[in-house]
């Protein structure tokens, strides 16, 4: 519970900047590169991805499309797009300003 | 997001749910691709319909897409469930159908009957006499009513007659009325074209004119506009035409019907027509001035028939004006029945609107776990009442369309079997009123029952809700849906009892003996060529033999009679009479009255009617002849009680006293009905032979005369030789209106079958949805007993065991429905007494009949679902939970 509630707010964040790096991800990989890319400490579960990703998807950040795996299902992969870009870029420079702020707080003591 | 895509993306919600389910099954493969646990990916779902639910809703928001998305998965839902769709649909489109079918016939005849301005003022007047309550009004008479009353703002007179006209192609019958002036203006219909009658066209004497219908205009002057002033031949004789009357006008009350041509009464070539003590077969229409009651014309018309009496003691003595509402008079034999028709409709729809409430009732107990699975997901209250909202609307609706076709279908039937004598039976059309009215209480009652345990489901605990299965509120519901199953046999009950009834009436009545055999007998009129309107006695008789002659010689015909008074349940005519030797009554109304048949000497041949005593009439009795009678039995004992008869005389009035030897007895004849017959006050009957009868009633024959005969073979070639022997004679003779006696005996029955014909048909639907009914409740209980009946099994019960407890349930309600039916019968079917013949309404024999067709049918509603129960397998049933 505790490494999901470490997510509140930037899901949205984790999810497109993984995806500005490495475009085309499926949902299972998206999971498993923001849990091996944090070391194990973030861990993001079905039931919060998927919600996220259509919501994304509705915004129209991100952009998905059906493609054929070699096991012959069908797999939905998801890409950045222009306006997603630009949301990764608002949303990374509000994460660095907020984790400054709280850093600033911790440190002043 | 826009308009579009939010419209799009709820029509899209079914591969939506597709897309996400194979997003979330490729997830899981590649989950278990690198290494993880299967069962352990799957359950990193939650459910998978908790995560669809969620990514249903982030994909798929938004009020509209709410709705369309609610309508697509009730139409899922009620597609995954055809029968129960069916079912309800079926119920609900025959209940709604039939119902606003018989309610928009209900309310077009009973309640708005008369389609006239102020209806309210419209009444029938007739003579009321000591013998008739309702009898004719003399002209004379009229006259001098319409001119002393105060009450009455316009009164009005008319008779039905047959006009031959001839010079428009080949000679053609035509309805007629003889009607006083002023009579459409009583009714308040103008004529499309042209004028009314005034008082000068109705002066004796004054030159003959004439209305014609739109539709005769139409057919024989092309609905020329100049159509005024021009002639029409009828028997003979010229009129000019001064009017066009409209087709709306589709009034049939007791003696005046809608026709193509009215002439004014002085048209009439009757020499009795101004005798003061005339009964001519005139009724009357009054309009009562504005705020006058009916009580306050009595009064007025009292006055005026009392100082009639005073001035013309021996025609106007107890002679008084019968006033009735005209509504009243035309609904009063026909409301008892419709409003049982009406009783009856609203059983069926009760029955319909039961089923369908204990169907959804029962659906939706079954679908508890569905609704409590839901809430737990997240679903608020709103949102899934919304959707039981949307199922039933979806079901409403359907059954809505659908019973357009039952509506329509029922409105014609009930319209092709209402009794002709019913008025605007050709205007009624189906009321969307009642067509609405009916759809709305029928889905609200399913929205009633699928709502409830919905809403009690919704509001528990899901925790609780999901532990029970939803099967908390089941013990309530299950006492519900007994309710429901005693209430669908109750009232089934009572309507098959109040067919089972009508039945019975009606074969008691086909097994009275109307006195005569109307097997293989056809009555039609021939109407004489104009030529004959200024024959002499001698010419009619030689042409009334002739006519015997000719048409007994027609193929197939066996015996002949042509008849000129009274024809049994089909036409009345009486004479006065008196016991020769007595001295003559000095008053009309103080002679003996006889219904009088006036035939030729095959008569009895052609109606087999027995012969008991003497002789009949035969060719010797002519006009040469000493003037002989046969009486009827009921005569014999009524004026010769333990006397012989025979050679007995009475003194006819209408022969100027002449006296007639009675030369024979017969058989009494049905006059007046196979039911009413024993209880008229008029019921002695003679017979006159057409030959023996006065020049002066011989002259009012020269326009046409009836006949009847009996014959062998087919009916058609038998009419088609006739007619064509009609037309050998003449071919300005016409044969019209032929009917077979078994239709008139037929018809005299006819409010009575359509009574039967349509209670009938509403308990055979009210049995059909009872069982439908019965069937669906016991199967749910069924099913919410599977586990029981598992234990059951697993403790020794036996399967004979399992199908007799499931009988025995069905049984018992079935049980207590048919003594609360019986009861309820015993009590509304003496409301249908009038309707009934010859059968007590607590008639045991039916009540038992009926009892036993409805536990059959309760039974075998069972069949299934108790088979259902037998094949429980016990381990799986104990499994299942």
């Amino acid at each position: 519970m505790a490494k999901t509630d470490a997510l509140q707010g930037s899901l949205d964040l984790l999810v497109l900047k993984l995806l500005s790096r490495r475009p085309r991800l499926h949902g299972y990989a998206i999971m498993s590169a923001i849990a091996t890319s944090s070391g194990e400490v973030l861990r993001v579960e079905e039931g919060s991805l998927y919600p996220a990703l259509y919501r994304m998807e509705e915004a129209g950040w991100i952009r998905a499309e059906w493609i054929k795996k070699d096991t012959g299902r069908r797999a939905r992969v998801y890409e950045l797009t222009a306006p997603g870009k630009k949301q990764l870029g608002a949303e990374e420079s509000r994460w660095q300003a907020v984790s400054l702020a709280i850093n600033r707080v911790l440190t002043e003591a | 997001m826009s308009l579009w895509s939010r419209v799009a993306n709820a029509v899209r919600g079914e591969r939506l749910n597709r897309e996400i389910d194979e997003e979330f099954e490729s997830h899981v493969e590649e989950a278990i691709a690198t290494g993880r646990d299967p069962e352990e990916a799957r359950r990193a779902f939650g459910s998978a319909a908790r995560a669809r639910e969620a990514g249903h809703a982030v994909r798929a928001s938004g009020k509209l897409e709410d709705l369309i998305q609610d309508a697509r998965f009730a139409l899922r839902m009620l597609i995954k469930n055809p029968g129960f769709t069916v079912v309800v649909v079926l119920t609900l489109a025959l209940g709604i159908g039939i119902n606003s079918a018989i309610f928009s016939v209900v309310n077009g005849v009973l309640l708005n009957p008369l389609p006239f301005p102020h209806p309210e003022q419209l009444v029938a007047l007739d003579e009321s006499k000591p013998n008739f309550a309702n009898g004719s009004i003399s002209y004379p008479n009229f006259l001098d009513w319409r001119k002393d009353n105060q009450t009455f703002a316009a009164m009005g007179l008319a008779r039905g007659y047959g006009f031959s006209m001839t010079g428009r192609g080949d000679a053609q019958q035509l309805n007629a009325e003889f009607i006083s002036d002023g009579y459409f203006g009583v009714l308040g219909v103008n004529p499309i074209l042209g004028r009314e009658f005034t008082p000068a066209d109705e002066t004796v004497g004054a030159s003959p004119v004439a209305m014609i219908s739109e539709g005769l205009w139409r057919r024989k002057f092309d609905g020329a506009k100049n159509v005024m002033g021009q002639t029409i031949t009828l028997d003979g004789k010229s009129f000019s035409i001064v009017g066009v009357i409209p087709a709306s006008l589709k009034l049939r009350i007791s003696h005046f019907q809608a026709s193509d041509v009215y002439a004014p009464i002085p048209q009439w070539s009757n020499s009795i027509l101004m005798f003061r003590g005339a009964g001519l077969g005139f009724h009357g229409i009054g309009r009562l001035k504005p705020g006058v009651t009916i009580e306050q014309a009595r009064a007025d018309m009292e006055r005026v028939t009392g100082n009639l009496a005073a001035a013309f003691p021996e025609d106007d003595r107890g002679i008084g004006a019968s006033i009735a509402s005209m509504k009243e008079q035309i609904v009063g034999s026909t409301r008892g029945f419709l409003l049982i028709l009406l009783g009856a409709v609203g059983f069926v729809l009760l029955i319909a609107c039961v089923n369908v409430a204990s169907l959804m009732l029962a659906r939706a107990s079954g679908r508890g776990r569905e609704f409590a699975v839901r809430a737990a997901l997240g679903a608020s209250r709103g949102r899934v009442v919304r959707q039981l909202l949307t199922e039933s609307l979806l079901l409403g609706i359907t059954a809505g369309v659908i019973s357009l076709l039952p509506a329509a279908f029922g409105l014609k039937a009930a319209l092709h079997a209402l009794p002709a004598a019913l008025p605007r039976a050709d205007e009624i059309g189906l009321d969307w009123r009642v067509l609405l009215f009916t759809t709305l209480i029928s889905v609200a009652t399913g929205l009633l029952f699928g709502l409830a345990p919905a809403w009690r489901v919704a509001k528990e605990n899901p925790q609780t809700a999901l532990k029970e299965g939803g099967r908390s509120a089941t013990g309530a519901n299950q006492r519900t849906l007994s309710v429901f199953v005693v209430v669908e046999v109750a009232v089934a009950l009572v309507l098959l009892t109040g067919a089972g009834l009508m039945v019975r009436s009606l074969m008691r009545l086909w097994d009275v003996d109307p006195g005569f055999n109307a097997h293989d007998v056809e009555t039609f009129n021939i109407s004489m060529p104009p030529a004959m309107a200024s024959a002499t006695p001698e010419m009619i008789r030689a042409k009334h033999l002739a006519l015997n002659e000719a048409l007994a010689a027609a193929p197939g015909v066996t015996a002949v009679s042509q008849r000129w008074g009274a024809v049994p349940l089909n036409g009345e005519d009486d004479q006065w009479f008196w016991i020769d030797g007595q001295p003559k009554p000095r008053n009309n109304n103080d002679m003996s009255w006889v219904i009088d048949y006036i035939v030729d000497p095959d008569y009895l041949r052609v109606m087999q009617i027995p012969l008991i005593r003497g002789r009949f009439l035969s060719l010797q009795d002519d006009e040469r002849a000493p003037l002989v009678v046969v009486v009827d039995e009921v005569f014999a004992n009524k004026y010769f009680p333990s006397q012989d008869p025979i050679g007995k005389r009475i003194d006819l009035d209408n022969f100027g006293g002449k006296a007639a030897e009675i030369v024979g007895v017969v058989r009494h004849v049905k006059q007046w009905g196979l039911d009413s017959d024993d209880t008229q006050q008029l019921r002695a009957q003679y017979y006159l032979a057409c030959m023996q009868v006065s020049d002066d009633f011989l002259v009012g024959m020269r326009g046409g005369t009836s006949v009847l005969v009996r014959y062998d073979g087919s009916l058609g070639s038998v009419i088609g030789g006739l007619r064509s022997t009609v037309r050998r004679m003449s071919n300005e003779q016409v044969l019209f209106g032929e009917e077979t006696m078994e239709n008139i005996v037929a018809d005299s029955i006819a409010s009575r079958r359509f009574a039967m014909i349509l209670l009938g048909g509403f308990a055979v639907l009210a049995l059909l949805l009872a069982c439908v009914g019965i069937y669906g409740v016991m199967a749910y209980l069924v099913s919410q007993r599977t586990q029981e009946v598992g234990i059951r099994m697993a403790l020794g019960a036996k399967r004979s065991d399992v199908l007799l407890l499931v009988f025995k349930g069905g049984a018992r309600l079935a049980a207590v429905g048919m003594v609360t039916g019986v009861v309820s019968a015993i009590g509304l079917t003496r409301l249908m007494r009038q309707l009934l013949f010859d059968v007590s309404p607590t008639d045991p024999v039916v009540i038992a009949a009926v009892c036993v067709l409805l536990m059959l049918v309760a039974l075998a509603a069972c069949l299934v679902p108790a088979r259902r129960a037998a094949s429980v397998e016990p381990m799986r049933a104990l499994r299942t939970e």
